[in-house]
C-alpha cells in the first residue's frame, strides 16, 4: 500500500528580495506517513519544523519557495496541483490545527458559521443542514450543551473550548490527513489531556493520518507512531517510535532525549547540550549540528551527512553513528 | 534546617466589579489561606493550572502584592510589622527571575548597567568594586567577560535568561523566586539553565520558589512541592512523596496528564473532565468536587483542611 503522505527529497527555502540571501529552512527533507499513523515531527524554534507543515499545505509565505522535491499525498504531487486544486484539498482532504486557537477563529462569526463554513464551501451543503452538522461536530468533540454554544462567539468559549471548536473545524469535511502545529502549548495541562485523548479518538473513528508538530518530546512519546528529528532545517533522524526513544541513533536526538527531567529520577544534573540552536541564515559547514555535538570528527566539519539506513524505516544523518 | 519565610494563612483577595457600571463589588480569591514554609537553601515548588494562584504567590513573596490576610515571616521577623528599612533589607534578600528573558531585560541598557542597577540602587559601591562584582556575577553564570558590553539583543534566550540570573544575585539574595524560568527556552537549552539554578543554589546556599507548569522539571528541582487549585493548597510535602504517590484526586490526575518520558511508559489514565472553574465564583465545599471522580456528599458542602495523611499533607475527605 502506498502511503499516505510521502515527502521525497523536500526543499523549502526563504530567498531574500534581491535574491542573494538564502535561508534554507527545509532542507532535503524526505519522510512517508500512512493512513491511521501519527508522525511527530520534532524540533525548537528554527528547526524548520512549521515550515514544512506549511510547506505540504502550500500556504508558504510569499518570500518562500519550493526549491525541489515532491510531496505525494495519496499519490499525487501537491506540489503540480493548481491553485484552485489545492483550495478544494485544503480544509477538505487536509486539515491543520495551528497553537494559537484565538487567531484562527474570527472573532465576528458564530462557533456555528466558522465549523460549517467548510462544508458549505467544499460540498455545497445548506446553511441549515450545515448548521445542524455543526452542532453535531461540537458533540463530537465534547462541547457541553453544544445547541446553545452552537450559537456564540470565540469570545464566550474559553481557551480548551476554542481549541476543541478549531478541532471540529478541521475534521468537518472528514480529512484524510491532519497536521496540528503545537495545538497543546496554549493548554493547561489537565485540559491538554482532554485534548490529545480526544484527537486519538478522532484519529481511530476517522482512521487519520496525522502530524504533530511539536517541541515536546513528551508529546511524541505519549501519541506518536513515527518520528522525524529536524535539526537546522534538515531531518537529522526518521524512525518508529520506540527505536528512537530506545536507541536514537543521531547525537542530537539522544541528547536531547538525555536533557529532559524525568520523575523518578535521582540525577542531580541533567545532561545539557552545549551552545545554542543555529541561526538557519547562518548554518555551520557539514553537519549543523557539529559545534554542539561531542562525537564530532573532521569529517562532520567539511560535509553534511548523508542519509543512511540503520533498519527498515529507521534512518539518521551522521557521520559518526551511522549504523 | 532553618525556616526563611513562613507564610500562615496568607490571602489574597481581588475586588472587581461586577459590571461596567455596577458600584457592587465581588471578590476574586487568588489566593485562599495558603500556609507554607521555604528552608534556607532548598527549593519548594508550586504546580497547578492557571488561575491556581501560583503567581499570586510569588508576588506576595516578592512583595509585589499587599496581602489581604494571614502573615508572611522572614527570617522569624513579621513582614507586616517591618519599617521602611526593613522593608528595604526584605527586597534585597528576595529576588526574581522571570519567565520571559526577552521582556525582562530592558533593551536601552547595556548588560553591564542591567547587572550594576541593583547594586547602585542598594548599595553605595566604588566604580571598580561594582566592576568587579559583575565580572565574578557572569563568570558564576556562565558568561563570557565581553557581554558585559553588549545589549540584551546580541544574546539568545538562554543566555539572556543567564543574564537575568545574574541580576538576581548582583545583591547575594537568600531566596529567589523562579517564575517558569526555562519555559520560555529551547529544549536544548532548559537543562543547561536548570542545572545553572542548581550549581548556584548548592555554592550559594539559595533558596528557591520555583514555579512552573513541566511538572518533571519541577519535581527534579524541588525539596518540597505545593499543588495549588483555586487560590488553596490542597497537597503539600516532599517532593519524591507528591510526585510519585500523591494523595490528594486533583494531583493524582495533575500527574496523570503529564506527558511520558517513554512510549511504553504508562499513566494511570484519569481524564479530569470539564475545566477550572471562575474563581469568581468558586463551587462550594471542595472547590475541586465539580470535577473529582471520588466526589462524596459532603465534598459539596464542606472545606477540607489539609491533614497530615501518611507522608503528605492532603486537604481531602476521602482520608478521614
Amino acid at each position: 500500500m502506498a502511503p499516505l503522505l510521502e515527502l521525497r527529497n523536500l526543499s523549502t527555502h526563504y530567498v531574500s528580495q534581491r535574491g542573494t540571501r538564502v535561508v534554507k529552512a527545509v532542507d532535503g527533507v524526505s519522510l512517508a506517513l500512512d493512513a491511521g499513523e501519527t508522525l511527530g515531527v520534532v524540533g525548537e524554534s528554527g528547526s524548520g519544523k512549521s515550515t514544512l507543515a506549511l510547506s505540504i499545505l502550500r500556504l508558504l509565505p510569499t518570500a518562500a519557495a519550493n526549491a525541489g522535491g515532491e510531496i505525494l499525498f495519496d499519490g499525487e504531487d501537491l506540489l503540480k496541483k493548481s491553485a484552485e486544486e489545492m483550495r478544494r484539498i485544503r480544509g477538505k482532504r487536509i486539515a491543520m490545527i495551528l497553537q494559537d486557537p484565538m487567531a484562527s477563529l474570527n472573532p465576528l462569526f458564530t462557533v456555528g458559521d466558522q465549523v460549517g463554513e467548510g462544508l458549505r464551501v467544499h460540498e455545497g451543503t445548506t446553511k441549515r443542514r450545515a448548521w445542524e452538522r455543526a452542532t453535531e461536530l461540537l458533540r463530537a468533540v465534547r462541547i457541553t450543551a453544544p445547541e446553545t454554544r452552537v450559537g456564540e462567539y470565540p469570545h464566550q468559549m474559553s481557551g480548551g473550548m476554542r481549541q476543541r471548536i478549531v478541532g471540529a473545524m478541521a475534521i468537518a469535511c472528514e480529512p484524510q490527513l491532519l497536521i496540528a502545529d503545537e495545538p497543546t502549548t496554549s493548554l493547561d495541562l489537565t485540559i491538554q489531556a482532554q485534548y490529545l485523548a480526544l484527537l486519538r479518538d478522532l484519529q481511530r473513528d476517522h482512521g487519520l493520518g496525522l502530524i504533530f508538530i511539536t517541541h515536546n518530546l513528551g508529546i511524541v512519546a505519549k501519541m506518536c507512531d513515527r518520528v522525524a528529528v529536524m535539526y537546522g532545517g534538515r531531518l537529522v533522524e526518521f524512525g518508529p517510535v520506540r527505536k528512537i526513544f530506545d536507541a536514537p541513533r543521531h547525537p542530537y536526538t539522544r541528547a536531547l532525549l538525555e536533557s529532559i527531567p524525568r520523575f523518578g529520577d535521582s540525577r542531580q544534573r541533567l545532561t545539557a547540550i552545549g551552545g545554542q540552536p543555529p541561526d538557519l541564515s547562518a548554518l555551520p559547514l557539514g553537519c549543523s549540528f557539529h559545534p554542539r555535538c561531542p562525537d564530532a570528527v573532521d569529517q562532520c566539519r567539511a560535509e553534511a551527512p548523508p542519509e543512511t539506513g540503520v533498519d527498515a524505516g529507521h534512518v539518521s544523518r551522521c557521520w559518526v553513528a551511522p549504523r | 534546617m532553618t525556616t526563611l519565610l513562613e507564610a500562615v494563612d496568607l490571602s489574597k483577595h481581588f475586588a472587581v466589579r461586577r459590571g461596567l457600571f455596577s458600584s457592587s463589588h465581588a471578590a476574586v480569591r487568588a489566593v485562599d489561606g495558603v500556609s507554607f514554609t521555604i528552608e534556607a537553601g532548598k527549593t519548594l515548588g508550586i504546580v497547578g493550572e492557571s488561575g491556581c494562584g501560583k503567581t499570586t504567590t510569588a508576588k506576595l513573596v516578592l512583595g509585589l502584592e499587599v496581602p489581604t490576610g494571614g502573615t508572611m515571616r522572614f527570617e522569624g521577623t513579621d513582614l507586616a510589622a517591618l519599617d521602611t528599612a526593613g522593608r528595604r533589607r526584605y527586597r534585597r534578600s528576595v529576588q526574581a527571575v522571570f519567565q520571559d528573558p526577552f521582556a525582562s531585560l530592558n533593551p536601552r541598557m547595556r548588560v553591564r548597567e542591567i547587572i550594576a542597577e541593583p547594586l547602585i540602587t542598594h548599595e553605595r559601591l566604588e566604580k571598580a568594586e561594582v566592576r568587579k562584582r559583575i565580572e565574578a556575577l557572569l563568570d558564576r553564570t556562565g558568561l563570557p567577560s565581553k557581554a558585559a558590553d553588549l545589549f540584551p539583543h546580541e544574546f539568545s534566550g538562554g543566555q539572556r535568561q543567564r543574564i537575568a540570573i545574574a541580576r538576581s544575585l548582583a545583591l547575594s539574595p537568600s531566596l529567589v523566586v523562579l517564575d517558569e524560568p526555562v519555559s520560555a527556552l529551547d529544549v536544548s537549552i532548559r537543562a543547561q539553565i536548570l542545572n545553572l539554578l542548581r550549581d548556584l543554589q548548592s555554592e550559594l546556599g539559595l533558596a528557591y520558589l520555583f514555579i512552573a507548569h513541566d511538572l518533571a522539571a519541577v519535581a527534579h528541582m524541588s525539596h518540597t512541592i505545593a499543588v495549588m487549585y483555586l487560590g488553596r493548597i490542597v497537597e503539600i510535602g516532599a517532593a519524591s512523596t507528591v510526585a510519585t504517590a500523591p494523595r490528594h484526586p486533583y494531583t493524582k490526575a495533575l500527574f496523570a496528564a503529564a506527558l511520558p518520558s517513554h512510549p511504553d511508559e504508562k499513566r494511570e489514565d484519569i481524564v479530569l473532565t470539564g475545566e477550572v472553574p471562575s474563581p469568581l465564583s468558586p463551587p462550594s465545599g471542595c472547590h475541586f468536587h465539580p470535577r473529582c471522580p471520588s466526589v462524596m456528599d459532603r465534598c459539596r458542602s464542606e472545606e477540607p483542611k489539609l491533614r497530615q495523611i501518611d507522608a503528605v499533607h492532603a486537604a481531602c475527605h476521602l482520608y478521614e
